[in-house]
């Protein structure tokens, strides 16, 4: 995209600003941008080239796409250092047509010698953070939908395909419109029972799968400060179903200690008025939330569906089976039992978070409940070869419900938390989780 | 595929809003090459659309077509196709991205309500304007000229081989 560097400078309107004189408001996703852009303010609007400074890809978006068109190009990695290589999607194999696939990736990091390789490790969205590949101030990009995860760790990342990978991967930068801000304001406590995964379900079922179009989300208030990091991880991670192309929360204490950095670090936040939307959510009165058949955006009261028998309950995805998700799964299950002829499938977001989970005794616990334990990765959510038998009902702590995607198109897919889906596990249908913990 | 503007009349297809990128390209059939997953393009929508879709047809949607997953074969299995230009509303940010720098044209109107007749007939114009009969006026939001420039390099591809420079190549 060289030839239009000078168009895009051209266009940027750069504007230095003398010493003692303030430039105009600048949003955090601002001054993330204008940063990998080498400038000292971007306005929204603003086409610029951005240098990244890290490249993310999995075994599907990436190497089997890549490999064939660098070839073509005979073009060369700008900086391996600054790529991380995940394989989860199709691990563990299933097929031959898998195995090819997870070949051609193993086979492409070992001939290129990539430095960051995370083989079946879990899924990308939580292997890389947990490897402090993401810090607060960097310009990410991810060949996959949910990488505005990274946007919970203070950075700016977000999702391409293959194509546009292969662009980043060959030159090191990266064209982008620069966004609105949309601050999503959460006042309050959280309730017992309620988690990230809600305040997102509901947001979504308020604005919409596209209703951040393609701007910038960023999450602000008492309630998004006293998060975890990894419930934050999956608020930033659900931005993609409100169309948003990130979603960010500013680093603070928690982000900094959760990256192990050290406390002098300045925090990079958001400028007053630099917001051009702002909503404002009480998470006191908010209640558990369900999305129905066939989006992520089809937000029913659970007292509606509390006669929807399930056949299985799915806590899997990177968006729902990290430590916390299974710590709120086992809150709700610890020394109780699963209703008969319902599975439970519990797929770790990470060999890490099964770790931990097993280092608590959580896993056990889910283990007694009746829970069977399916491998670390994208699994059934991703929909890489269909999961779930025809007409089957499914209550899952996933990220999409579009028809079709988690089996055929008569599955029936239930978006909801771990405590949510667990809880239904138990009774044999969809329950409210304050329900059942007591 | 290229040039993707013609001199003939083609089929519109019209579909509705939220058109996501699993109906384009089904999660089940990713494992395969786009020849395969193209086969499977939006058939739990329009059943027909893979078979009877004929190179320079072009797509009429609803709000935000191609929602969803970052993943590509969603542009590259219209492309397969031969689908010369969407014309919606708006359009699923990632999708939007992907669609450029695969060469697919997307046109941004919020008047698809104007375009609703099953017979009706379009072109591209070597503009990269749609055409229609019976003609219809339609507004457009206007497409930045480096997007164009892409579609008509045929992609992102086409473009980088023309414009990389020496160093970065072996």
């Amino acid at each position: 995209m060289t030839q239009h560097e000078d168009e895009n400078a051209l266009s940027m309107g750069i504007q230095p600003y003398a010493e003692g004189e303030r430039g105009p408001a600048q949003s955090l996703a601002q001054k993330l941008i204008a940063r990998a852009a080498g400038l000292t303010s971007v306005a929204v609007g603003d086409i610029v080239t951005c240098q990244v400074d890290l490249a993310m890809f999995h075994d599907s978006s990436g190497p089997r796409r890549l490999k064939p068109m660098l070839e073509e190009l005979n073009a060369e990695i700008w900086d391996k250092s600054k790529v991380v290589l995940v394989m989860d999607h199709y691990v563990p194999e299933r097929d031959d047509a898998a195995r090819k696939i997870v070949k051609i990736a193993r086979d492409w990091a070992r001939e290129q010698d990539l430095p960051h390789v995370y083989d079946s490790q879990g899924i990308c969205h939580v292997v890389v953070p947990r490897h402090g590949h993401i810090q607060p101030g960097m310009f990410c990009v991810g060949g996959d939908s949910h990488s505005p995860t990274g946007g919970a760790f203070g950075a700016y990342m977000f999702g391409i395909g293959s194509t546009e990978m292969l662009g980043v991967v060959v030159t090191g930068k990266i064209w982008l419109r620069v966004p609105q801000t949309i601050a999503m304001n959460w006042s309050g406590h959280l309730s017992a029972g309620v988690c990230a995964k809600d305040m997102m379900l509901a947001m979504i079922a308020h604005f919409g799968m596209n209703g951040a179009n393609y701007q910038a989300v960023e999450f602000v208030g008492d309630a998004v400060t006293a998060l975890s990091m990894q419930e934050r991880m999956t608020l930033c991670n659900m931005s993609a179903e409100l169309g948003a192309q990130t979603g960010l929360i500013a680093a603070d204490r928690s982000t900094r200690q959760w990256l192990k950095r050290p406390g002098d670090v300045a925090d990079q936040t958001s400028d007053t008025g630099s917001f051009d939307v702002e909503h404002h959510f009480d998470a006191s009165t908010l209640s558990p939330q369900l999305a129905a058949p066939h989006s992520p955006a089809n937000g029913v009261p659970i007292a509606d569906h509390s006669t929807t028998k399930i056949d299985v309950a799915y806590i899997g995805a990177c968006t729902g089976a990290k430590l916390d998700d299974l710590r709120f799964a086992a809150q709700v299950l610890n020394g109780k039992k699963i209703a008969s002829g319902v599975q439970l499938l519990v797929a770790p977001a990470s060999l890490q978070d099964l770790a931990e989970a097993k280092a608590e005794g959580i896993l056990q616990s889910l283990l007694d409940a009746g829970a069977t334990l399916l491998p670390s990765g994208c699994g059934a959510c991703a929909g890489y070869g269909s999961h779930f038998a025809d007409g089957q009902t499914i209550i899952s702590t996933t990220a999409r419900n579009f028809k079709g995607r988690m089996g055929p198109a008569s599955t029936q897919v239930y978006l909801a938390s771990s405590y949510t889906v667990a809880a239904s596990a138990m009774r044999g249908c969809i329950t409210d989780p304050r329900e059942v913990l007591m | 595929m290229n040039p993707q503007w013609q001199e003939t009349w083609n089929k519109v297809w019209h579909v509705g809003d939220d058109v996501d990128t699993d109906a384009l390209a089904p999660g089940a059939f990713m494992q395969h090459g786009i020849d395969v997953i193209a086969q499977h393009c939006l058939e739990n929508l329009l059943p027909h659309f893979a078979r009877d879709v004929k190179p320079g047809d072009i797509i009429v949607a609803g709000r935000n077509f191609g929602i969803g997953s970052s993943r590509e074969q969603a542009v590259a299995a219209l492309r397969h196709l031969g689908v010369a230009a969407v014309i919606a509303p708006s359009y699923g940010g990632l999708f939007f991205r992907n669609a450029f720098n695969l060469g697919l044209l997307l046109i941004t109107s919020p008047d698809t309500g104007l375009l609703q007749n099953q017979e009706l007939l379009a072109r591209i114009s070597p503009g990269l304007e749609p055409v229609f009969m019976p003609e219809k006026k339609v507004k457009k939001a206007p497409t930045p000229d480096f997007l164009l420039d892409l579609v008509r390099a045929g992609g992102l591809v086409n473009q980088l081989k023309h414009s990389l420079k020496p160093k970065d190549q072996k």
